[in-house]
């Protein structure tokens, strides 16, 4: 298994100008590594969609690379997602799975066959173009350039180390985040998008 | 048996609709009353369908594609609906974005009694969310989705159409 924190930093380095969304526990980490935020996105999450509104992000935007770091917990609940992206095939959507075989945040309960299920092989037989499994750095970190050149959708399941969290929600620190609406705010004035 | 009214609504009603309103991308679980509005969106140059697995998917995908620009519509069945609720409430509701919801209200009848429970509960979902809906059941009606589009727009929260003319209309 890898730190979360590991997979950002190296990812950083090959981001390019690709929009970035982050999801789960893990993903927190990616605002210590981000090295252009207003291309960063928060999409919010319900049971498991925000996969979804990525897709949809790449389809409105078939001109941005879209860089998606979902968690296991969350595509279970949706699993037909991978259907419905393989069956849109958008060339400019990576899809990176941060798998702490657990739900982290609500105290570290095993996800349905944590340690069996093959989410790549999934993700493969669904249709996606190219599926990776990483649990070494070192062999993410040599891959991630051709992965992000690659003509998606790809895939790429990764373990990383789970953060269990058992303090009640209200207690938690957070530090300093933008909201879902600053972050949309901030890509479509980027982009210079409009929505009446 | 559903008794059934004089005038329909056509699915070139819709589309048209949907073209007037700058539509760009329809995201849909088909169901097996509308084949033929499918096969007639799939025909338009200037529309793209976006077919999902579950309905819950498609106030999601609906989502990113208004972040980057797009105008959808969601185009599901009341079942369906329900299922989405808390799609709805995170990805529709709370992001504070105009989206037109086009809802197949299976089991509606005017003029008989209603025996499907999912008729019977439709309205009553779409009331505790607090969106508005319009009754659209025949081509004369199909004005109201273009009053669904403007407070859509107006409002920037989700409008309603429910399309109360599953069993004859939409099917050649």
């Amino acid at each position: 298994m890898i730190q979360s924190s590991d997979i950002f930093r190296v990812f950083q380095d090959h981001r390019g100008d690709a929009i970035v969304i982050p999801t789960g526990t893990s993903g927190r980490h990616w605002r210590e590594f981000t090295q252009n935020e207003t291309r960063d996105l928060n999409l919010g999450g319900a049971m498991g969609h925000t996969t979804s509104a990525a897709l949809g992000l790449a389809l409105g935007l078939p001109n941005e690379k879209v860089v998606l770091f979902d968690s296991e917990g969350a595509l279970l609940m949706n699993l037909g997602i991978l259907a419905t992206i393989a069956g849109k095939k958008p060339s400019n959507f990576c899809h990176i799975l941060l798998d702490n075989e657990c739900y982290a945040t609500t105290g570290g309960q095993p996800v349905p066959n944590a340690q069996e299920i093959n989410y790549a092989g999934v993700a493969k037989e669904a249709g996606y173009t190219a599926a990776y499994s990483f649990d070494d750095l070192e062999d993410f970190a040599t891959n991630i350039e051709q992965i992000m050149n690659e003509s998606g959708p790809v895939f790429v399941a990764i373990k990383v180390v789970p953060e269990v969290e058992n303090e009640p929600i209200g207690m938690r620190q957070r530090a300093p985040s933008r909201s879902r609406a600053e972050t949309i705010r901030d890509l479509q004035g980027e982009l210079g998008i409009s929505v009446g | 048996m559903v008794e059934q009214q004089a005038a329909v609504l056509s699915p070139e009603a819709l589309v048209e609709e949907f073209k007037k309103n700058g539509v760009t991308h329809v995201v849909t679980i088909p169901d097996s009353e509308t084949n033929y509005l499918y096969e007639l969106m799939q025909e338009q140059p200037w529309l793209d369908v976006v077919p999902a697995s579950r309905e819950g998917e498609t106030f999601a995908i609906a989502l990113g594609l208004i972040i980057g620009g797009q105008t959808p519509v969601c185009l599901i069945q009341n079942t369906g609906m329900m299922e989405s609720g808390d799609s709805i409430r995170g990805m529709a509701l709370d992001s504070g974005f105009p989206l037109v919801m086009v809802i197949g209200y299976r089991g509606w009848n005017r003029h008989g009694v209603i025996t499907d429970s999912v008729a019977r509960y439709t309205e009553p979902f779409l009331n505790a969310f607090r969106i508005n809906y319009y009754l659209v059941e025949q081509d004369a009606d199909s004005h109201r989705i273009s009053v669904a589009f403007e407070e859509a727009k107006n409002t920037k929260r989700p409008v309603a159409i429910l399309v109360g003319d599953e069993y004859h209309g939409f099917n050649r």
